[in-house]
């Protein structure tokens, strides 16, 4: 492993101050590093790239670590990643993609991944991505998520992408059993002419079900997010979506909101504002002695990290 | 010493509505200052024209002998001057601890963060990783507000209203953090009997103008004859 590997993994992994536990490392494409604990089993697929990572019940405060990182231009990554959680446990998942692109094509990242929570287990999965380099050529990433909840499970999920990322295009699928509690902050920053598009989907299938979805974008420059969210309650339960965009330079954030009660005992919120930093914030740390680009910067790094 | 001479400030888009007209001032070191006046006196705009919040549209205001009219907000702040809004302001992101960090411009410890907390009846434990945002009631933020003033620990502090909504809290604490500021000057905007009680000067401001300045007794008739002139009482009510 060299340097830029280090950096990479660090990059996507040092918010976490937890014991390592089981791990897979892929780079460019392949599996160079794993370990199994006795409580959680990564198996590699037969028929396709990719993992399954089995959590035994009544697992208590685990970790899995399943960095992907790509130092190379011209590699279309493809990965399935299934994660099954047994009854009671209780697990962080940490996962992401550093990709360092030095080079005049496009480095793409397509990572599929499947939670299956089991009942009364609880998952923080934490996905951080993230582009360097100087080449001309597209860091990529399609992340994809699908999630099936059975009852009473809770997962709770943290994304951020915080630059250098060319586009990305992130969809989350979520299907939630009865008491089934899902939370989703994502993070997104852009630049330059980037661009960014989130979808999620989520099926309030069982009674008592709830969603809460909070996305915080910055768009710098001349990029571009798009953010779609659709809630469908099915049932007696709660979902909000909430979107704040902060928009600087040329950039442009669109936001489509869809709430969908097919049960009349759904109650389903969805609230968006998008505008440039509150003149009322730069101020107030301008009065603390920050010049107004420290603020500015402040401002971004606490919606973002905070 | 803070010193203003013939500040006139009109808005932008409104030049010909007056909010002040050929204020001059002296505030020195060590003194508390208390400016009151009827709603719509120019109070509020006078402390804003110190912090660089408005910008006077003419007269001068010197530091220490050096110069502040044009400097921006945040030099004026690092020449020591700190404010406290009356309508503080929240954040999406920013915890109670990276405004009190920003505020003193160091990475303070568990220990200093209580200091400035518990000043203002705050315990730290429960605060200091609390977004700084409105899930936090008025009073809450209002007390934070006068924190962060603490912890600049400059020279100048400036406090527009800052009784407004800590009835919950005792008026006395209030005055007695103003009281032990003794190496500062401290400018207080308020229509609160207790706070014009502990002035050293009350400035009364009408239409504008500096109608009286003077001690509390000495001003304290002019107040009763504005036409907005009732003071509020130790409970903050009418």
């Amino acid at each position: 492993m060299d340097k830029i590997d280090r950096e990479l993994l660090e990059k996507i992994t040092d918010l976490h101050k937890i014991e390592l536990g089981a791990f897979n490392i892929r780079k460019n494409g392949q599996a160079v590093d794993r370990k199994n604990t006795k409580e959680i089993e990564i198996v590699p697929k037969k028929d396709k790239s990719g993992i399954d990572v089995y959590i035994k019940p009544n697992v208590k405060n685990k970790a899995v670590h399943i960095p992907v990182i790509i130092t190379m231009g011209g590699l279309n990554d493809l990965v399935y990643n299934d994660f099954y959680i047994g009854e009671n446990s209780s697990v962080t998942i940490v996962a992401g993609c550093g990709i360092h692109n030095n080079t005049s094509e496009n480095s793409v990242h397509n990572g599929i991944h499947s939670f299956h929570l089991a009942k009364n287990s609880y998952v923080k999965y934490v996905e951080r991505h993230i582009g360097m380099g100087d080449g001309t050529g597209g860091k990529i990433l399609n992340p994809i998520t699908k999630i099936y909840q059975k009852e009473n499970s809770h997962l709770d999920i943290e994304t951020l992408q915080i630059g250098g990322v060319t586009s990305s295009v992130r969809k989350t699928f979520a299907r939630l059993g009865e008491n089934a509690k899902l939370e989703i902050q994502e993070n997104i920053l852009t630049t330059d002419e980037q661009t960014a598009t989130t979808l999620f989907k989520v099926n309030l299938k069982g009674k008592k079900s709830s969603v809460e979805v909070v996305s915080h974008s910055v768009a710098r420059g001349k990029s571009y997010q798009e953010f779609k969210s659709n809630l469908i309650g099915e049932n007696e339960c709660f979902g909000h979506v909430e979107c704040d965009g902060i928009l600087l330079d040329n950039a442009r954030i669109v936001s489509v909101p869809m709430i969908d009660a097919k049960d009349n005992n759904s109650s389903l919120v969805h609230e968006a504002a998008i505008g440039k930093i509150a003149g009322d914030e730069l101020i107030k740390l301008m009065t603390l002695g920050l010049s107004q680009e420290e603020a500015e910067n402040t401002i971004i790094k606490g919606f973002l990290m905070g | 010493m803070l010193r203003l001479e013939n500040i006139c400030f009109a808005p932008v888009d409104n030049k010909d509505k007056e909010i002040l007209n050929d204020v001059s001032l002296k505030f020195e070191k060590g003194k508390i200052y208390v400016i009151t006046g009827p709603n719509g006196s120019g109070k509020s705009t006078l402390v804003k024209v110190i912090m660089g919040i408005n910008n006077a549209t003419s007269g001068k205001i010197f530091l220490d002998d050096k110069e502040i009219t044009n400097l921006p907000i945040n030099e004026r702040a690092n020449l020591g001057i700190s404010y406290a809004f009356q309508q503080p302001v929240t954040f999406k992101g920013l915890k109670v601890r990276d405004l009190l960090d920003i505020a003193s411009n160091k990475k303070n410890d568990f220990n200093a963060l209580c200091d400035y907390l518990s000043e203002v009846g705050l315990c730290a434990k429960e605060y200091i990783n609390r977004p700084l945002d409105d899930k936090l009631s008025g009073g809450e933020l209002k007390r934070i507000e006068l924190a962060l003033v603490l912890a600049r620990g400059r020279e100048i502090n400036i406090f527009d209203e800052p009784e407004a909504g800590i009835d919950l809290w005792s008026f006395d604490n209030l005055t007695n953090i103003f009281k032990n500021m003794k190496d500062s000057t401290n400018i207080i905007v308020s229509h609160q009997t207790k706070i014009l009680e502990i002035a050293d000067y009350v400035i009364l401001l009408k239409n504008g103008k500096v109608e009286k300045i003077g001690s509390y007794s000495e001003v304290k008739p002019y107040i009763e004859n504005t036409t907005c002139g009732r003071l509020r009482g130790k409970d903050g009510q009418n």
